[in-house]
């Protein structure tokens, strides 16, 4: 039956290998969808334990500072509380991430808004919010540094010697010899907000302590390797007292990658105090206010370019503000660091960057992880050169592409056929772009709609940095049941992107057998092995690769076995797997990440490959501006990207819809108010994301060129979305009202201050005025 | 009438068809008590205040949000959750649309966006798309950004009035 | 959620009467609680003062609409629902049905009621500019009787009203003479649905051989109370809506209004944006064929 479909979809195959697949390519149905349209999927506050408590968290007021007392009030019956405080932790007083910084629990000093300091439990959650109230904290207040400037100035120093987290250096050619020979030398600067990644699910988590097995913590999370290993450090236990289970998750986007980490710490230390379970579910209030946020950035280019428009070479340096502690900000410089100059090539660049501290809670992963940010700058920059040099925003693009055999900012050589001035045109056609443009010129001459188009060129590189996925060393099984069934092993984690799905797309794919004959297990660090934390868009591309190997290598241990021929059927497969299982109790296989050949990257110089393979995509967003209430909105998106393969039309192309509802948010709608380094919108009805009236006709395509270094060609997709919107519409708000804006979120406000200036600067030089 | 200060009383609801008689303080919000005397964990909290619709339920046939509901004001008048939606038609239609449309990502926001299109779909059989808009504006999703929840729901329309 | 449900009493009187009856005995001590689309966010975020609750929810005296010949009541317990839904305030009250529709989600509107808009007394309330302009009465219900206010006298300060403690609205009464008037309503919020609003207008006029008539501008979250533009609408009376009369009513309009900087905007912006939409409204009603 045909589909109804307001967006216009199109499936392009392109020349990534023999087309006999059946299962990989297809929609097959989400694995856990039934569950999740009927009510029945379980998430972890529909679960309870018998002797259950409820656990609350006592919080800083202050951004900075010492504790000099802490009074228990009157009026509350504390004997029947749980309390935990830093000295109730038995291992270490940290969560273990990069380094050792953050603690559990503040013990003295506090550097942030929202810092934790005590733990309370109590079986009945009602008494919990008077209780947490009644706990007074005396403190002696220190100076607080709040923006990256400031924190630049060591006005004053909050962390270690300099308040610089960390620092990345790229240089390739030689940058100073440019200049010179520059016919036009263009700076900008341009800046990012914070954005709360508003998963529909808060984080939750409830832990168990029993003196045999030690702690089990169920919970709301992407990575359970990562939660495993920090709490073996806070509650002191060996490997294999530590247990992580992951429930059903609602929405996580990168801010369930370290935080739950903090949150199943906290359980954990009120399980084992009170001997019983502990369940902790943050309010949405608590949720906004005390966890992660995409790193706030700002970025400053200045490229020599020729007057044909072409880059000569530029430096850019960019800065993240990281927030109080170190957690995962070099990681994230370290993607902004390697994105920082876009699809573009640069025959002499330096790129310098860094993550300084402010007194705010931790900055961390959110979907693209850096690259937004400076995608972001890279793209209005391309604009801003665009309009000195005279040349168009689409042919700047066009002269500056990288090119097959030429190398990126890293020299990591481009060796795949893309071809972006192709992709760019597909785009523009898709776009109506032309046309477009030459009507809005005639429409914007009166009315107070004014209408832009605005592109947005990009890459995003998938998988672990360089060394990152040797590091990880990935581990996946695949096991055969005796029912003849086979299941996949692995730590990565379904929250909504589809792994549940894909995963076993490929394994049947790989095997032969129907999608409905493959199940994938729980993650439950007792029972699958670690497959990397569940970011990075390194799932179906990296993860899957070795879900289809280990598939294979379950089937050769069938061969090998004598039961199965090389070439069998389905049927013949799953009575090979069910006599196996019979005879031998079990069958298992593993596969472990092996590197590729030729990729070889420097940590030290930050140069070589960096990314064992890049999507691509350009971008087209077309706005309207109501200059009666300084409003944009958009009213058509084209998102035009080459990923390797496309796995499941259905969930690819919804990982493309959600990602550009997400930046749009970013780029519109999506402002963080900052009172002293802690969210004063901390409510779903202040904090603005786009709801079903909001969201524009967006409409996906995507190319195929395939990927050696992935499942069945996929390259990965999660975070690529993510980066192109914000530029896109901004260079669309400046084609629509000639004033270029250089920051987002772009709220109404601000595109009226904007107008309001430029009129000014307009009426000041036809006056005469300098 | 009846004043009860920190006590609890017999709150007789219709819930999915049953009556189900439960003991509760009356400003104990409806979402709580559904999910947690009733067991009734289909309905989710999303945000408290109001905002994101994942507590939707009919209550009198009327789309609500269960958070902002004392239980007292509840008492009498039917109340439907996503568990009591299953054996209607149209809620078939829409699980199965949501499905191959890809309505469901991480799946939290989806009862209350089901009860939404259902009770939607109840007023308006084939509604356009900026019906299904308006809607569903009430119903928060981050997963999607929506059309193809949209497009689910104009399917489970499309063949729902085919019949 | 922040507050214990442990804590508050909760009384659901059967008629008006009783609930009236309730608030005489203590006036200071019971909140009414209507759809609960205000008290229960507090609740939820453990700020809400009363520890005694009315619910006046389904109130048959309440929830009811009357259509007379000269007026419309609408009592308080009417919802956005109720009110979207009937066939004269669709027709003929079209500012109060577009507000009504502009309330939150639909399930917002399923459960907020007028009354409960108007005790509420938010500056941002989407409702309250189209009364004012409408020039409604309020009809109050206590033990010692009812009484009739213009509802223009309502708020007196923010978030302060003229209700007693023991007093409960019974219904908004809203003229029937707008029929051949010229209606603007225009919601500024950060998104398309589920906003509070940063600029609210509601506006009605006529022209009489080309010029203004009964004009009146009401806006919303741009002072401390919903506000009536007097000023501006005075200076409009008789006046032929050409250029320079629309300039100088865009001037007249902001300087009546107070905008603030706050959470969701800012004063300049706010006060930019309600020149704007006044001088949108004036131009459309100087287009238009809407003579008395």
């Amino acid at each position: 039956m045909k589909r109804t479909n307001i967006g216009v979809f199109v499936h392009n195959k392109g020349v990534s290998g023999p087309q006999t697949e059946h299962i990989v390519g297809s929609s097959t149905p989400r694995k856990e969808g039934r569950d999740k349209v009927s009510g029945r999927a379980r998430y972890i506050d529909d679960l309870s334990f018998p002797d259950m408590l409820y656990g609350a968290t006592v919080r800083s007021r202050i951004p900075r500072g010492t504790i000099r007392s802490i009074q228990f009030g009157a009026g509350i019956a504390w004997d029947e509380f749980v309390v935990v405080s830093a000295k109730d932790i038995p291992g270490k007083n940290y969560i273990a991430l990069i380094e050792n910084d953050q603690p559990c629990l503040a013990e003295s000093a506090v550097n942030h808004p929202e810092e934790a300091i005590l733990l309370l439990a109590h079986p009945d959650r009602h008494r919990l919010p008077e209780a947490v109230k009644a706990v007074s904290i005396d403190y002696e207040p220190l100076p607080a540094v709040f923006t990256i400037e400031q924190s630049e100035r060591k006005d004053p120093i909050i962390w270690r010697t300099d308040n610089t987290l960390k620092s990345f250096l790229i240089e390739k050619g030689d940058v100073d010899s440019v200049w010179a020979q520059a016919d036009y030398i263009v700076e900008g600067e341009y800046s990012t907000g914070a954005q709360e990644q508003l998963y529909i699910e808060t984080n939750g988590v409830i832990a168990q302590c029993d003196s045999d097995r030690g702690i089990t913590v169920w919970g709301s999370l992407q990575c359970p390797y990562y939660v495993h290993k920090a709490l073996m450090a806070v509650c002191g236990l060996a490997e294999d007292k530590v247990r992580v289970v992951q429930t059903e998750t609602g929405g996580a986007f990168g801010g369930k990658e370290e935080y739950p980490s903090m949150i199943a710490a906290h359980a954990s230390l009120l399980a084992m105090k009170s001997g019983r379970p502990v369940k902790i579910i943050y309010d949405r209030g608590e949720d906004m206010v005390a966890t992660t946020k995409r790193h706030p950035s700002r970025t400053r280019h200045r490229t020599a370019v020729s007057k044909e428009g072409k880059i000569l070479g530029g430096e850019i340096e960019l800065a993240i503000d990281g927030g109080a502690y170190l957690t995962l900000s070099p990681v994230v410089l370290s993607r902004a660091t390697i994105h920082a100059g876009g699809p573009y090539y640069w025959p002499h660049v330096r790129v310098r960057t860094k993550a300084v501290a402010t007194n705010a809670p931790p900055h961390g992963a959110f979907r693209g992880f850096g690259a937004p940010q400076a995608l972001f700058a890279m793209e209005r920059h391309m604009d801003r050169i665009a309009r000195t040099v005279g040349v168009s925003p689409v042919e700047i693009r066009r002269k500056n592409f990288l090119r097959s055999g030429q190398t990126t900012t890293t020299e990591q050589v481009i060796d795949e056929p893309v071809d972006l001035g192709n992709l760019l045109d597909r785009a523009l056609k898709l776009a109506d772009y032309e046309r477009k443009r030459e009507r809005f010129a005639k429409e914007n001459q009166s009315g107070t709609q004014k209408k832009g188009l605005g592109i947005a060129a990009f890459l995003h590189g998938a998988g672990f940095t360089g060394s990152g996925e040797r590091y990880l060393a990935s581990v996946v099984g695949v096991e055969g049941s005796a029912d003849g069934g086979v299941r996949i092993l692995v730590s990565s984690t379904e929250f909504g992107q589809g792994t549940n799905t894909v995963l076993c797309q490929i394994a049947a794919e790989a095997l032969g057998l129907p999608y409905d004959a493959v199940t994938i297990a729980r993650p439950d660090t007792t029972e699958v092995p670690n497959s990397g934390p569940t970011v990075a868009s390194r799932t179906a591309m990296v993860v899957g690769k070795l879900v289809a190997s280990a598939a294979l290598a379950l089937k050769q241990t069938l061969v090998g076995a004598g039961i199965l021929k090389e070439t069998s059927t389905a049927e013949e497969f799953r009575d090979a797997c069910r006599s196996y299982v019979r005879a031998h109790g079990s069958l298992r296989s593993f596969a472990r990440y092996q590197p590729p050949e030729g990729i070889f990257w420097d940590d030290q110089k930050y140069r070589g490959e960096a990314y064992a393979a890049f999507a691509w995509a350009i971008y087209v967003a077309e706005v309207a501006v109501d200059l009666a209430t300084y409003s944009a909105r958009v009213e058509d998106f084209v998102a035009l990207q080459e990923i390797g393969r496309v796995l499941n039309p259905v969930l690819a192309r919804g990982q493309i819809l959600g990602g550009v509802a997400q930046g749009i948010g970013f780029a519109l709608y999506e402002k963080v108010e900052w009172r002293e380094g802690r969210m004063a919108n901390n409510q779903m009805t202040n904090y603005i994301i786009p709801t079903a009236a909001d969201v524009p006709s967006i409409r996906v395509f995507f190319e195929e060129l395939g990927n050696r270094h992935g499942a069945f060609g996929a390259k990965g997709i999660g975070e690529l979305p993510m980066d192109g919107p914000a530029p896109a519409i901004v260079n669309a708000i400046e084609d629509a009202l000639g004033v270029p804006f250089d920051t987002v979120p772009l709220l109404p406000e601000s595109i009226f201050e904007g107008v309001m200036a430029s009129r000014a600067n307009q009426a000041d030089s036809l006056a005469g005025v300098r | 009438m009846t004043a009860n200060r920190g006590r609890k009383r017999e709150i007789s609801l219709f819930v999915n068809g049953e009556r189900r008689t439960v003991c509760a303080y009356p400003m104990e919000r409806l979402l709580d008590v559904l999910r947690e005397q009733l067991s009734l964990t289909g309905t989710k909290e999303g945000c408290g205040e109001g905002e994101c619709g994942a507590c939707s339920v009919l209550l009198d046939g009327a789309l609500v949000d269960s958070c902002l509901i004392p239980v007292a004001q509840a008492e009498g008048a039917p109340i439907l959750t996503i568990e009591g939606v299953a054996d209607n038609p149209r809620s078939q239609a829409l699980r199965e649309a949501f499905l191959e449309c890809g309505g469901a990502q991480c799946g939290i926001c989806t009862p209350g966006m089901i009860v939404a299109a259902l009770h939607l779909l109840d007023r308006r059989s084939a509604p356009t798309i900026e019906e299904i808009r308006e809607g569903l504006a009430g119903n928060l999703c981050r997963c999607t950004g929506y059309l193809q929840i949209l497009e689910a729901v104009a399917e489970a329309a499309r063949r729902t009035a085919a019949r | 959620m922040r507050s214990d449900p442990s804590d508050y009493e909760f009384a659901v009187p059967a008629t008006l009467e009783d609930a009236v009856k309730l608030l005489a005995e203590e006036p200071k001590a019971w909140l009414p609680i209507a759809g609960g689309t205000d008290v229960m966010v507090q609740f939820a975020a453990g700020t809400l003062q009363a520890r005694k609750l009315l619910s006046i929810w389904n109130l048959p005296e309440l929830r009811r609409i009357d259509v007379l010949p000269e007026e419309i009541r609408i009592g308080a317990g009417s919802t956005y629902t109720d009110l979207r839904r009937h066939k004269v305030i669709a027709s003929e009250f079209s500012l109060l049905a577009r507000a009504a529709s502009w309330t939150g989600g639909i399930a917002n509107q399923n459960r907020g009621t007028l009354g409960g808009n108007i005790v509420n007394a938010s500056p941002a309330a989407d409702s309250l500019p189209a009364l004012l302009a409408y020039e409604g009465d309020l009809i109050v219900s206590s033990v010692r009787g009812e009484r009739r206010l213009p509802y223009g006298e309502f708020h007196t300060g923010y978030k302060q009203t003229e209700l007693a403690p023991d007093e409960l609205i019974r219904a908004v009464c809203l003229p029937r003479r707008f029929s051949g008037y010229f209606a603007y309503a225009r919601k500024v919020g950060a998104r398309n649905a589920q906003a509070i609003s940063k600029v609210c207008v509601a506006a009605l006029g006529r022209v009489k051989k080309g010029e203004a008539r009964d004009v009146r501008i009401a806006l919303g979250s741009v002072a401390p109370v919903p506000l009536r533009l007097r000023e501006t609408e005075r200076a409009l009376e008789g006046k032929r809506l050409e250029a320079d009369t629309i300039a100088r009513a865009r001037r007249t309009a902001v300087a009546e209004t107070r905008p603030i900087d706050d959470i969701r905007s800012t004063a300049r912006y706010r006060a930019a944006v309600v020149g704007n939409l006044v001088v949108e409204f004036l131009q459309m009603l100087g287009r238009g064929n809407h003579h008395g």
